[in-house]
């Protein structure tokens, strides 16, 4: 696999996002890494927020069924236009289900050095964030992480899990509960 | 005359018959193994079975020989027959006898132990000139650390007879990683640079990456999740206690390293998707930034001097390796090749900078001088990086990682001519491996 350089379109569009975008005030919850217990059963999502919204008012169904994972292509961060139909799903919910809070895990493939790839998970994040409140979404309601490539969804080590691992994940919470 | 070397937690001196100053850097020896980028032949060094205390004598032996044989530039000629072995440390040595096996060097020691104290004496000889290399030594160390008292033995025998400073009386701060690869567990240890005497700096309860040492060798700067979110930590070994450097959750922190006098912290700063580089005042916390582009700007490393870093930015396209100055400027670019450079680590000799460098799918840890010429390759597999160096600027750790589901990283070694792979022998996997400075 030959990883395709950023084309200068895309970094310069890059720099004027990240030039143009302030700093989003910090949120006050702490978040706890959802991976930790990963492998001890439950694993906590949230308080379902009253009912009054029904199923869809839950993370589950924010994970399931609206999508909570958008891929990218080896080394990028731009948007694909099936990755940009999942977060205007994504926008739509949360602009529905206001109660909710979002934060938005970058992560990258085993390739890579880990301090490249803490970085480029955080520029992943960072578009999602970008394109989240580019829909409407407060900024103040969604926040970013990169955990680079320490927390891969698969596992092998050919371009299968690869594609896989090249990810941004958006994880869904009740305000003021962290996630 | 007694030297005290070590003021902390252990006492371990040196008495020297007639002291050299400083002890470890004779340079006038007549045996040399020069160290070229040519084929060297290994130095054939006789090490017979130390004299005293039976037990703690021949432990103390077998360390000095590792030691030794572990550069890959001597080779241990065996205990040699009966009457080859004197029979006290005071005995004129029988030089024919280990012209015979071939002994180019001989080491000559005796260790004495009382109670919780241990006293070693050593003399090197030059077997074909007949004659001591370099003046009798004696260490004094409590019992508990006769590992590092074998370590300052091999440590004088490697700077007499290479001319270059030692490096085996040092540690190594590395991350344990154990748990699946989707869920991996790590934590900061800080071992010898051989793998014993392991001390746990973190527990497992949250994610913790990339340890670097200070160069007086006492506190470890590290990035923690324990936050939830990664910030920089700064931990003091001795009490294995740490602190926040970083406590901005609108801002990840990673990948930070002192510089060599201990004052600054640079280290990663992402804003809003945008990574670039930071100066802290390891005192104060006062902050700064000191590289800033729209590109990733990250994994700094201080030049010995501490006036320069040299990072790694993707400004061109890929990732590619500059050096900035501290006091601004426009960074430099010095590797221009085909792949990805990047974990820049600058050689505290200052001549060369170590780096991972990324062709296709395989990983590669290289060396490249500071002027950008002399690129050198030195080890390839599915995934070398973190190249970190010995305090002597002679070898390079690094981790590498096999491929796959069950993929595991292990600590590996390789001297700087590309020669002598070996992996350190853990019983776990670790990576992201920081060479501490050679202990006083």
């Amino acid at each position: 696999m030959s990883l395709p350089a950023r084309s200068p379109a895309a970094l310069l569009l890059l720099g004027l996002a990240a030039c143009a975008q302030p700093a989003p005030p910090p949120v006050q919850t702490a978040v706890i890494d959802p991976y930790a217990n990963a492998t001890g059963g439950a694993l906590y999502q949230g308080d379902l927020a009253g009912g009054t919204l029904g199923i869809e008012a839950t993370a589950e169904y924010f994970n399931g069924t609206v999508g909570n994972t958008v891929l990218f292509a080896a080394d990028q961060a731009t948007l694909t236009a099936e990755a940009r139909a999942i977060l205007t799903r994504q926008a739509e919910w949360l602009k529905t289900h206001t109660t909710f809070n979002a934060v938005v895990q970058g992560h990258a493939e085993e390739t890579g050095t880990r301090e490249y790839n803490l970085a480029l998970g955080a520029r992943r994040a960072s578009a999602v964030q970008e394109y989240l409140v580019a829909q409407g979404v407060g900024s103040g309601r969604v926040r970013t992480l990169s955990f680079g490539k320490e927390r891969p969804l698969a596992v092998c080590s050919d371009e299968a899990c690869w594609a896989q691992n090249r990810r941004a994940v958006t994880v869904v919470s009740p305000a003021g509960t962290g996630s | 005359m007694m030297l005290r070397l070590l003021t902390f937690a252990l006492s371990l001196t040196v008495a020297g018959i007639a002291l050299p100053v400083p002890p470890a850097l004779a340079q006038d020896g007549p045996l040399r193994i020069e160290l070229t980028d040519g084929v060297t032949e290994p130095l054939a060094i006789a090490l017979p079975p130390f004299h005293g205390d039976a037990g703690i004598a021949a432990r103390i032996r077998d360390v000095v020989a590792a030691d030794l044989t572990g550069t890959g530039l001597f080779r241990d000629v065996g205990p040699g027959s009966a009457a080859s072995q004197p029979a006290s440390f005071s005995e004129a040595i029988a030089y024919e006898d280990w012209r015979a096996l071939g002994a180019q060097a001989l080491v000559s020691a005796e260790v004495t132990q009382a109670e919780e104290a241990i006293s070693v004496k050593f003399r090197l000889f030059d077997v074909y000139a007949g004659e001591a290399q370099g003046d009798g030594m004696q260490f004094d160390a409590r019992a508990a650390d006769w590992r590092r008292a074998a370590h300052k033995i091999a440590d004088q025998i490697y700077a007499r007879l290479t001319g270059e400073q030692p490096y085996f009386d040092s540690r190594v701060a590395f991350v344990q990683e154990t748990g699946p690869k989707d869920a991996r567990i790590k934590r900061i240890g800080v071992m010898d640079y051989d793998g014993q005497n392991i001390l746990w700096m973190t527990d497992s309860s949250s994610l913790v990456l990339a340890p670097h040492f200070s160069r007086d060798g006492q506190r470890l700067v590290y990035t923690s999740f324990d936050s939830g979110f990664p910030q920089i930590r700064v931990m003091d070994i001795a009490t294995v206690s740490s602190r926040p450097l970083t406590q901005d959750t609108g801002s990840m922190a990673f990948s930070p390293r002192f510089s060599p006098d201990g004052r600054w912290i640079a280290y990663s700063r992402e804003q809003g998707g945008n990574t670039d580089i930071w100066l802290m005042d390891a005192a104060t916390g006062a902050q700064r930034p000191l590289v800033q582009s729209p590109a990733i700007d990250t994994a700094p490393s201080f030049s010995p001097d501490g006036q320069r870093i040299v990072f790694e930015s993707d400004r061109s396209g890929s990732p590619q390796l500059y050096i900035a100055g501290l006091e601004g400027g426009e960074p430099v670019r010095i590797t221009f090749g085909d792949g990805r450079h990047g974990s820049p680590a600058w050689s505290p000799k200052g001549d060369l900078i170590a780096f991972t460098r990324q062709v296709g799918n395989r990983f590669q840890i290289a060396t490249v001088a500071t002027d950008g010429s002399n690129e050198k390759t030195l080890t390839e597999s599915f995934l070398d990086e973190s190249p970190s160096w010995a305090p002597n600027g002679r070898v390079v750790m690094f981790t590498r990682v096999t491929p796959g589901g069950n993929g595991q990283p292990q600590l590996h070694s390789v001297d700087i001519t590309g020669r002598n792979m070996r992996p350190l022998n853990l019983d776990f996997a670790a990576s992201d491996p920081s060479w501490g400075p050679l202990m006083p």
